[in-house]
């Protein structure tokens, strides 16, 4: 056997690829349902979040600030561990998908308030009082006036931010989610054979790359024009 | 609750094991954090070279550690490399895979640092004498740094929090001792501990990058 046959017969073995498919095809199942439920609640949280900073109530902006900072000076793998191991203690047991789940969404919720928030913000104070005075009310001002201008800057730092995040699924095999990294170990066990681990990273880019590229397209037709 | 999470005798009994794990994700940090910023520097540099048989390639390879999750390239290094005969420890695989993983991230905030030096000021630095190599060490690098500073340090923070990923292949970082501590005691105590740490160690950076993003986006 030639080294090149030796070498495929380990990382490219068909016939454990072939075996192991449908599991690996399952995990990219459990991927991308985890990854839109956590790409539309936490950029949904952190756009909530940010409308209500913008009502300028101190008290709630404050705890608004502390919650997001939390989130993003957390690793999103301690986040995870933290709530699928310590909840259990006060007789929550919530399973490794919503574990996942939950803290990724956290943490994409404050990435996102923090990036609305800027664009929010850089929408020009004159705007507002133009709008105001037209006798839009404050509601009509923010949503027709203010948010179309905030959410075109606001496109390309968050498509960065919720791929980092998305690509954060993996996480979850280190608390039992079958996804595609979690589904590739055990067959990767299984086997005594790595080619279903180098088919998981295969399902990895077939996934993500797509995303990356329209995302870099995006970024460079909505470029932020200093 | 306080029994639970903020147990004052487990503090004290798993702190000797926490602080080492502490202490460890500290060095960890100071060898990945200039691995990857070296590895963003050959490709910021490399993609300086305007030449389509270079930017191309370069451009898929970045794009592709964009796509490819972080953990998934390190358990590959762990776990599949040996069936190569080659078995580098949790260590290794970590410096490796951070090489590759934050370099890509350091390599386009560089290069879109080093395209926002306007052409003039290589133009001049060569017409004074120097070379290629030192127009851009002495003249462009300094000044494209200095205007990607804000994307910097937000990497810089990304990269440390993902030296948690550590404990996944066994290098004794501050998560790992954390649920090393709380299987022996049976108590979350110590992961909680590990949070706050975490927090407090990057909660400055956060709070400066927070204010650095805002003033970039109000503009001039």
């Amino acid at each position: 056997m030639s080294s090149w046959e030796r070498f495929a017969e380990t990382f490219l073995n068909t016939k454990v690829m072939l075996k192991y498919l449908p599991d690996i095809l399952s995990g990219v199942v459990v991927t991308i349902e985890l990854a839109a439920l956590v790409v539309v609640t936490g950029i949904a949280a952190g756009l909530a979040l940010a409308l209500l900073r913008s009502l300028g109530i101190r008290p709630l902006n404050w705890l608004i600030v502390v919650v997001v900072d939390l989130f993003r000076s957390l690793p999103p793998l301690v986040v995870i561990v933290l709530i699928y191991f310590g909840l259990p203690s006060v007789d929550l047991s919530p399973s490794g998908f919503v574990s996942t789940w939950l803290s990724l969404a956290f943490v994409l919720m404050a990435f996102s308030e923090e990036i609305f928030w800027a664009g929010i913000t850089a929408v020009a104070r004159g705007q507002w009082e133009a709008a105001r005075s037209t006798g839009l009310s404050f509601g009509q001002t923010l949503m027709s006036v203010v948010l179309p201008q905030a959410f075109r800057l606001t496109i390309p730092p968050l498509t960065n931010r919720t791929i980092a995040i998305t690509k954060g699924t993996a996480l979850g095999t280190v608390v039992a989610v079958t996804e595609i990294l979690g589904q590739a170990s055990s067959a990767m066990s299984n086997s005594y054979n790595p080619s279903p681990l180098l088919m998981g990273a295969l399902a990895y880019i077939v996934l993500f790359f797509p995303v990356v590229v329209v995302a870099r397209w995006v970024e460079t037709r909505l470029a932020w024009k200093r | 609750m306080i029994q639970s999470f903020f147990n004052p005798e487990i503090i004290v009994a798993s702190w000797p094991i926490v602080r080492a794990g502490l202490l460890n994700t500290v060095l960890l940090s100071l060898l990945v954090v200039p691995l990857g910023l070296f590895g963003g520097l050959i490709l910021a540099l490399l993609a300086s070279v305007k030449h389509p048989a270079v930017r191309w390639p370069l451009m898929a390879w970045v794009d592709f550690f964009r796509a490819f999750p972080p953990l998934v390239l390190l358990i590959l290094l762990f776990a599949g490399l040996p069936f190569a005969g080659l078995e580098l420890g949790g260590f290794v695989c970590v410096a490796i895979a951070f090489f590759l993983n934050t370099g890509a991230y350091y390599g386009e905030i560089l290069r879109a640092g080093i395209d926002s030096v306007p052409g003039g000021q290589i133009e001049a630095a060569r017409s004074t004498g120097l070379s290629r190599l030192q127009a851009m060490t002495s003249v462009v690098l300094p000044q494209a740094v200095r205007n990607v500073l804000p994307d910097l340090l937000s990497n810089t923070l990304e990269v440390v929090k993902l030296t948690a990923l550590g404990s996944v292949v066994a290098v004794p970082e501050l998560l790992y001792q954390a649920r090393q501590a709380q299987s022996l005691t049976y108590n979350p105590t110590p992961i909680v501990v590990a949070a706050i740490i975490y927090f407090l160690m990057l909660w400055p950076a956060v709070r400066l990058l927070s204010r650095l993003e805002n003033r970039a986006f109000a503009g001039p």
